[in-house]
């Protein structure tokens, strides 16, 4: 077995992971504060990816002015999307909002396709491109800066939920509605801002991932991942989400390398079935115990 | 005239027909249907056909789903399964088609068990993902198992035939797959009249309480879950007649959302909702595309912006259903029907 081969493949595994890890915590902080499965995420990704193209492409910006421009875009979405489709929503079934948000999905690739195209595109490249390696290891620079500036998010992210009022607001909300609301909290603007923080990560993972692979209306499948992801992680726990996404980000690229890119998804999708097999609730979920 | 339909005993309330004026447009209704293929032309005949699969495939979906509320995301792999089934046994055994479409729903249920067993620990969301995987798996069996279903390139298959007349027309195929959603409808309208279908729907309702209440959760869970792949396998199996070809593409995840949108647009729990939920579905890209047709002459781009629009009408219709409309077009149905039942009364 060539290790230094088996090195480079689990480094660039891990750096996607890292970047699937950014898109689960988008996915998770929606769940936890609203109990909203965002099948959309991969859309929003997507959407805001391709803003970034407008603006540093057609628009000629900075990379640098484009991407946050592209990730408030992706933000403000979020936030709309929760504010026109999913607030009408309250209280229905978790099929229907379930389905709501994959007719969101849908609604998205129709409007990207109409306005950029179907064929697929390639963002103008922002990352620096010398080469780094970790010891003898080589490691594409797109992915390995990819990877710090997602991670430099995240920090950012735990960070905000554990000292600032907003993200107290939000794990309250998380943790007891009733009492949340009952303790003055604006539960309604918790969700959009759920919401935008949700659709932020999502839409700079979105960013970053397009950078290195590319771009086309297929772009949301991505998302599949990610739910794997959640599922193994568990659909409310960060941790969860952190852990379970490096890992199956370096599954996947593992499997991918040695079996074959059509083994991928089979290979997450395996792992997904046996997890929950043993713990349904996912690695680091909550079981909620039910009455009557 | 008639006022209100107040019942009372139990076989009143559970009884198929209600009233005469029901028989009668009943019977009318397959009259048209069977005169329908003499009148039609070819492209009529191809949408009739489409219609009909799309109405099994549904109220299979809606069977699960919608009366028994597990969500699935795995319903064109339970096809995919039909589709392959009926290929291999008429290209390997030439086996008639009522046997191979049989073989196609009860190896569709096998597998529908299996991918039911989860249900048991997980529910909602985690078990739509159980399926997602599933399809998945379904998914790279077809392109990997190359000496059975022959990989990438999938299998053709021979018209349907019996008793040496074979089906090879959309208007032969009519006379297979319409009778047969008919008679698939009425046997999922019958399921809810017996202590099978009420155990759907009381775990629909609340799980707990139903298990309370002596149900036998996991078994009927995956009873549902067998009945409903039965029927997508059966209409699996009709696709794979009706195209005379299988590939890994033809079942693709996004026909499991499209089936998944037919039973919302038509109404969840609801089977005269999933047949008109099926029809709708796969006549808008129809409508649509004539649509585009008749602006080409005035916008030469028009076909550009067709797929896009699909698109964007599938997800404004989902999304704008559940907010606006959650009980679909049976609840939009029951009020046209009320409208002439109280009228001259207004209510």
């Amino acid at each position: 077995m060539d290790w230094l081969f088996f090195g480079e493949i689990s480094l660039a595994g891990l750096a996607m992971g890292g970047l699937y890890a950014l898109i689960a915590l988008g996915f998770v902080i929606i769940y936890k504060a609203t109990r909203v499965i965002n099948f959309a995420i991969g859309e929003i990704m997507m959407f805001a990816a391709y803003l970034f193209l407008a603006f540093a492409g057609a628009l000629e910006m900075s990379p640098w002015v484009a991407l946050p421009l592209a990730v408030l875009g992706g933000s403000i979405l979020g936030g709309v999307i929760e504010k026109v489709m999913i607030r009408p929503m309250l209280g229905e079934s978790p099929i229907s909002v379930v389905m709501v948000t994959i007719g969101i999905a849908s609604i998205l690739v129709g409007l990207v396709e109409l306005i950029w195209g179907a064929d697929p595109q390639l963002l103008p490249s922002f990352l620096p491109r010398e080469p780094v390696f970790i010891g003898e290891m080589y490691l594409a620079p797109k992915i390995a800066y990819g990877f710090l500036i997602g991670a430099a998010l995240l920090i950012l992210y735990l960070l905000y939920f554990r000292f600032s009022r907003g993200g107290v607001a939000l794990r309250a909300t998380a943790s007891d509605q009733a009492a949340a609301y009952s303790m003055g909290i604006n539960v309604r603007r918790v969700f959009n801002l759920a919401w935008v923080f949700g659709s932020l990560a999502a839409s700079l993972a979105g960013v970053l991932v397009a950078a290195t692979g590319g771009l086309s209306p297929q772009f949301g499948a991505i998302g599949l991942s990610v739910l794997v992801v959640v599922i193994v992680g568990g659909l409310d726990s960060i941790l969860g989400a952190l852990i379970a996404g490096v890992f199956i980000g370096w599954l996947e690229t593992v499997a991918g390398a040695y079996l074959g890119g059509e083994y991928r998804m089979p290979a997450t999708f395996a792992v997904l079935a046996v997890i929950l097999v043993i713990r349904p609730y996912g690695l680091f979920g909550t079981h909620e115990i039910e009455r009557v | 005239m008639r006022i209100g339909d107040a019942k009372q005993t139990y076989e009143a309330d559970e009884a198929i027909w209600t009233s005469p004026t029901q028989k009668f447009w009943f019977a009318l209704l397959l009259l048209s249907l069977l005169v329908f293929p003499f009148m039609a032309n070819a492209y009529l005949l191809y949408l009739g056909c489409l219609v009909g699969i799309a109405v099994i495939s549904t109220t299979g979906l809606n069977i699960l789903t919608g009366f028994t509320g597990l969500i699935s995301l795995g319903q064109a792999g339970f096809m995919g399964v039909g589709g392959y089934t009926v290929a291999w046994f008429s290209l390997n055994t030439g086996l008639p088609f009522p046997v191979t479409l049989l073989l196609a729903g009860l190896l569709a249920a096998a597998v529908g068990i299996l991918v039911g067993l989860p249900s048991l620990r997980v529910k909602g969301l985690y078990l739509a993902i159980a399926t997602l995987a599933a399809s998945v798996f379904l998914h790279f069996i077809f392109a990997e198992w190359e000496s059975v279903t022959g990989g990438m390139g999938g299998l053709s298959l021979e018209p349907a035939h019996l008793f040496g007349f074979s089906f090879q027309s959309d208007f032969g195929m009519y006379f297979i797959i319409v009778p047969l959603a008919v008679l698939m409808v009425f046997a999922a309208r019958n399921v809810f009249r017996t202590r099978i279908g009420r155990a759907f729907i009381a775990i629909r309702d609340r799980d707990i309480s139903a298990e309370i209440l002596g149900i036998d959760l996991l078994r009927y869970k995956l009873m549902s879950f067998a009945l409903s792949s039965f029927y997508a396998g059966v209409a699996g199996g009709l696709f794979a007649y009706f195209y005379r070809v299988v590939t890994p593409e033809s079942f693709p995840l996004s026909m499991s959302i499209f089936y998944l949108a037919a039973v919302i647009v038509g109404g969840m729990g609801n089977l005269l909702g999933g047949i008109l939920g099926a029809a709708f579905m796969t006549l808008i890209p129809e409508i649509l595309k004539l649509l585009t047709a008749a602006l080409t002459p005035f916008y030469p781009n028009a076909p550009v912006f067709m797929s896009p629009m699909l698109e964007i009408i599938f997800g404004a219709l989902i999304v704008g259903f559940l907010i606006f409309e959650p009980h679909g077009l049976a609840e939009i149905w029951h009020r046209i029907r009320r409208f002439f039942s109280l009228w001259p009364f207004r209510n």
